[in-house]
């Protein structure tokens, strides 16, 4: 994209920005209409679950339902609470809704389409998933409010558990594709299983770990049946309890945002990102972009219905799976894994 | 033009967030500078060329060692008051501290006019500058400091064992799960199915 605004007779480095911020802009914006549009999808879901209709009255089948949401938040007023932290309070939603579009810079839709094509994506999404927590944390804090803070203490100790497992989980895939990259490690499971089978996953070394870093991605967005951040029955709404209007829909946004991320790295990592499911010629001539959309959408799905079926984990159970379960059998599985590789002589 | 730009930019915004973590009245605000200064550290770290150091800086200090302070910070029970009262007495402390921050300052900088500082290079890698980052540490950390980089986790094992040792004791008041047992129960074990005969009060 640099190179096609140099021809239009720009300098290389208003050239670089221009496309940079081009970037930007082209994966923002289908980015929100997907989130509204899977929020729409979502409800839709759950409705199918319960047996239930959903939402059906703002246009076709409702599908304007999330459009007609925002709309209603954006006109409401913005509530601050006097007791509250004036300036902390309304950078919380702004730093959720931020961090959670950062993390797009570097996954790969296409084969060399990413905005940042870096060396070390794979840690520059955990540094920056790691970031979602303030978002939270200072909502808690700022609200000077009870139930809040309990939120936000309980978002800290569950964030940092399941970030331990996911980053071991992380340097097995790592091991195996011998790059940070995100391309790279997408580019090494092309006919990974039988030479045409382009997916991690189905390595059964790699499977279980699979599983694990899906369940680790539902309790690193906090989404059901994780949620003990915003557990109704216990702490009102958690951190969102004293925001309304913009401010309560950038988190709702950005927590949707996450959860599309999770899904997109699920893809990535583990079923071969923009690849086509075999290895086989004809199935190329789909663009990859359409490719990683379904993986997404089919990720998505298993969030939906998991939570619209698995009932909420007691908080001690929670912790208890983070660091009596997964973080033993990651850890033992990073030995395995390169245990293996260096077994099979997989570094030459 | 873009480098330089960025370079001034992280590093005023660097200078000015890590003088905010002193003159922040509260400590909690004091945090939340630290952490946009270790998050503009970052940003100079990519900037001449160490992305995995970058990257490391985020993850171990922001993602953790940061929420860690936060967490403990914003549980305090803060009084101002209290707070500023110690300050002539630990006038005399602070000010030998700030002398010999100065000193290594000085020092330091005199070093580094004194000549060029000659850095290590890895054993038998000579094209260092077109390995990526990540492998060019990992290949110097595995040969040549392998046994600093061993005794480093050594000793961060033993200050865990220790944290463990000191924190943990048996809790009278609290309730464990066994959660074999309750993974064992089944339906059957727990309830029962009676064919209530109309008008007749229930057995409990």
């Amino acid at each position: 994209m640099t190179s096609f605004f140099q021809n239009l007779g720009m300098s290389y480095e208003a050239a670089w920005f221009t496309a940079t911020l081009a970037g930007i802009l082209l994966i923002a914006f289908p980015l929100m209409l997907t989130v509204a549009l899977i929020i729409y999808s979502e409800r839709k879901l759950w409705a199918a679950f319960a047996l239930r209709k959903g939402p059906n009255v703002v246009g076709p089948f409702g599908i304007l339902q999330s459009f007609a949401d925002g709309l209603k938040v954006f006109l409401q007023e913005t509530i601050i609470p006097s007791a509250s932290n004036r300036g902390l309070f309304l950078i919380a939603p702004i730093i959720t809704f931020t961090v959670a579009l950062m993390a797009w810079a570097v996954i790969p839709f296409d084969a060399g389409v990413v905005l940042s094509d870096i060396n070390v994506g794979l840690l520059y999404i955990l540094a920056i998933s790691s970031l979602g927590v303030y978002g939270i944390i200072i909502s808690g804090w700022a609200s000077n409010s009870k139930y809040p803070f309990y939120s936000s203490m309980r978002a800290a100790a569950q964030m940092i558990s399941y970030e331990v497992s996911i980053g071991f989980i992380l340097i097995c895939v790592v091991l195996w594709a011998g790059t940070f990259n995100m391309g790279g490690i997408i580019e090494g499971q092309k006919g990974h299983i039988f030479g045409f089978i382009n997916a991690y996953a189905l390595n059964p070394l790699l499977f279980p770990i699979a599983v694990m870093f899906l369940i680790s991605a539902m309790a690193e967005t906090a989404r059901a049946p994780f949620d003990l951040t915003e557990a109704e029955s216990e702490i009102v709404a958690g951190y969102q309890t004293e925001y309304s209007s913009m401010a309560f829909a950038l988190f709702w946004l950005g927590e949707y945002a996450n959860v599309l991320l999770m899904c997109a790295l699920n893809a990535i990592l583990f079923w071969g990102g923009y690849l086509p499911p075999v290895d086989w010629a004809p199935l190329y001539a789909v663009p990859g972009i359409i490719w990683l959309f379904a993986k997404i959408l089919l990720m998505f799905f298993i969030f939906a219905w998991v939570k619209a079926t698995v009932p909420r984990y007691r908080y001690d159970q929670l912790m208890r799976l983070g660091w009596k379960v997964f973080l033993p059998i990651s850890l033992f599985w990073v030995f395995l894994v390169s245990g293996y590789l260096m077994w099979t002589g997989h570094f030459g | 033009m873009i480098q330089v730009i960025s370079f001034y930019l992280f590093a005023s915004i660097l200078i000015a967030s890590a003088a905010m973590v002193i003159f922040a009245r509260n400590p909690v605000h004091s945090v939340l500078w630290l952490i946009v200064a270790f998050f503009n550290a970052a940003g100079l770290m990519v900037l001449i060329g160490a992305e995995f150091i970058a990257m490391l800086l985020v993850i171990v200090y922001v993602g953790a060692v940061a929420v860690l302070f936060l967490f403990v910070v914003m549980m305090l029970d803060i009084d101002f008051a209290e707070l500023r009262a110690g300050f002539i007495k630990n006038v005399p402390l602070g000010l030998l501290l700030a002398v010999v921050l100065v000193s290594e300052l000085v020092l330091g900088i005199g070093a580094y006019r004194a000549g060029e500082v000659k850095l290590g290079v890895p054993d038998g890698a000579a094209a260092v500058t077109e390995m990526p980052n990540t492998e060019a540490i990992g290949a110097l950390l595995y040969s040549k400091y392998i046994f600093l980089f061993e005794s480093a986790g050594l000793i961060l094992l033993v200050a865990m064992v220790g944290a463990i040792v000191l924190t943990h004791r048996k809790s009278h008041s609290a309730k464990a799960q066994n959660i074999t047992s309750q993974n064992m129960r089944r339906p059957q074990d727990a309830t029962r199915n009676v064919n209530q005969p109309v008008g007749q009060g229930v057995e409990l």
